[in-house]
């Protein structure tokens, strides 16, 4: 396997060739927030919270979409990416109804968790307060759109990992949102297999349990990991040595 | 312009008025406290200029220890559950020793001057601005107040109050919706308006977080913020400093 060498806040690192610039910067202990990327599902680059700088580039990059290349020379940690950082965090607190102290993920949300990672306090953009309706007609499971922040994890875990692919984004700006089937309520998607991925899946309180209450969101976020290396590697745990 | 530091000794606990017995203005002197911390808030307000310029009404050249005014903290309530006013309360015995580094000048639960006063230094503000009485409190408070802290999550993000400004975004929406789901659609018994017009405070059009009412120099996050947030922040309040929080134990909303 051949390997690049860049240049990672000063320090050089050496990755395999393909990697992304966010498994590079996993790989050498950077942390960047994300909230659209997980682990086991591909990438899409839609939270924008993993922005990096590339020395000659004239924009910030979305590190989870972007190659690794010989020589880049990258920085995850200026004044200018924090600031970025902290201004779509709030904008995803602004869009939607995100009440944290009434949600079923409170303790288990990663948008709750990236707030304090990128030191939001207040949000700065006015709230939006839109009303949106709860499907509820699925009998295992809900989703609240009020608390969906389109990263479309679930989109992709039904799709890649399920195969069933019930999940879709319908509509445009203000108005963009998940719909199951074609726009049906979840209920009624004769696709859906109930496995529950798409709730593993999830990063906020949107798609959850039925008897989930409040703080008590149960999720297996490695469970899209778990599914994809056991594929990959035609092993799984219950195949003794040769499992993931 | 006025030197004069309002904390002094007067306002420090008993162990840290024996670490500083006869100099009341020397650097902290951490041998003497029991805390991690290099020097305890008291020793720190002791040892820090006047952070908050003084008021022109209250110059006292050369503070003595009997004499000095301690910090002057206010709490207001708004659009909230008191929630936040009872984590305030859950510092069970810190607020012994906030006692001796503050005035409580208004409080809902400390309190019971009825009108808002002058020269407040910090004010904690529960709750989001949902009507009319919230929003000339806060008009009030913003006027004589130096440090105005949005004081947990209602305040900062309007959060379970605001949720009825879901009606106000449809159109045709606003307080006519908001009180007809209320008081009509959700009535059990004998559906009608209130009529009371001036009875009770008319409700805004929108709840507002309170910085979109008035300028906040802090936000202190939970819902409610726990205890240990709160002295966290009201310890370096007291010493004159405004906190920089930060990580899951300043900053976690929820």
């Amino acid at each position: 396997m051949s390997v690049l060498t860049l240049t990672l806040n000063g320090s050089p690192v050496a990755v395999p060739a393909g990697s992304s610039l966010l498994e590079a910067c996993r790989a050498a202990g950077v942390d960047l927030p994300t909230l659209c990327h997980l682990e086991g599902l591909s990438p899409v680059g839609a939270c924008r919270l993993c922005l990096v700088e590339l020395e000659g580039s004239g924009r910030p990059l979305a590190a989870c979409v972007s190659e690794a290349a010989e020589g880049m020379v990258i920085r995850t940690d200026t004044p200018a990416l924090r600031l970025h950082r902290r201004m779509g965090v709030e904008l995803f607190f602004a869009e939607g109804n995100h009440l944290c102290a009434i949600c079923v993920a409170n303790g288990a949300c990663e948008l709750q968790d990236v707030a304090v990672a990128v030191g939001m306090d207040h949000s700065r953009f006015p709230y939006r307060h839109p009303l949106r309706p709860v499907d509820a007609s699925h009998p295992l499971f809900s989703l609240d759109h009020n608390r969906c922040i389109l990263c479309t994890r679930c989109l992709r875990a039904c799709d890649e990992l399920e195969g069933a692919h019930v999940w879709d984004v319908a509509e445009r700006g203000s108005h963009c949102r998940i719909v199951a089937g074609l726009d049906q309520p979840w209920g009624e998607v004769e696709a859906c297999t109930s496995c529950g991925q798409c709730v593993d899946a999830c990063p906020t309180g949107a798609l959850f349990h039925r008897d989930d209450t409040p703080g008590a969101r149960r999720v297996q976020r490695g469970r899209a990991a778990l599914l994809q290396q056991a594929r990959q590697g035609h092993g799984w745990r219950n195949q003794g040595e040769g499992g993931p | 312009m006025s030197s004069a530091n309002p904390l002094t000794a007067s306002s420090l606990g008993p162990a840290d008025r024996n670490a500083l017995a006869g100099e009341p203005t020397s650097a902290p002197s951490p041998a003497a406290t029991p805390e991690p911390s290099p020097s305890s808030p008291a020793d720190r307000a002791a040892a820090a200029g006047p952070f908050f310029p003084a008021p022109s009404s209250v110059s006292t050249p050369a503070p003595s220890p009997a004499a000095a005014p301690k910090l002057r903290l206010a709490t207001v309530w708004l659009a909230g559950c008191s929630g936040c006013h009872m984590s305030f309360l859950d510092l069970d015995d810190w607020l012994f020793e906030l006692a001796q580094l503050a005035d409580i000048v208004y409080s809902p639960v400390a309190s019971d001057v009825k009108t808002y006063p002058d020269h407040v230094d910090v004010c904690l503000v529960e709750g989001a601005v949902a009507n009319a009485d919230n929003l000339a409190m806060a008009r009030t408070l913003r006027e004589r107040t130096r440090v105005v802290v949005a004081f947990g999550d209602c305040a900062i993000s309007a959060h379970v109050p605001g949720l009825r400004n879901r009606l106000a975004a449809e159109p045709g929406g606003g307080v006519a919706a908001v009180l007809e789901r209320s008081y009509r659609e959700l009535a059990d018994l004998q559906p009608q308006w209130p009529g009371s017009s001036g009875l009770v405070p008319e409700l805004l059009e929108r709840v507002l977080p309170l910085h979109e009412v008035i300028a906040v120099e802090l936000w202190l996050p939970g819902c409610p913020p726990p205890a240990a947030r709160i002295r966290l922040v009201l310890e370096a309040l007291v010493c004159g400093e405004i906190p920089q929080l930060e990580g899951p134990e300043g900053l976690r909303f929820g």
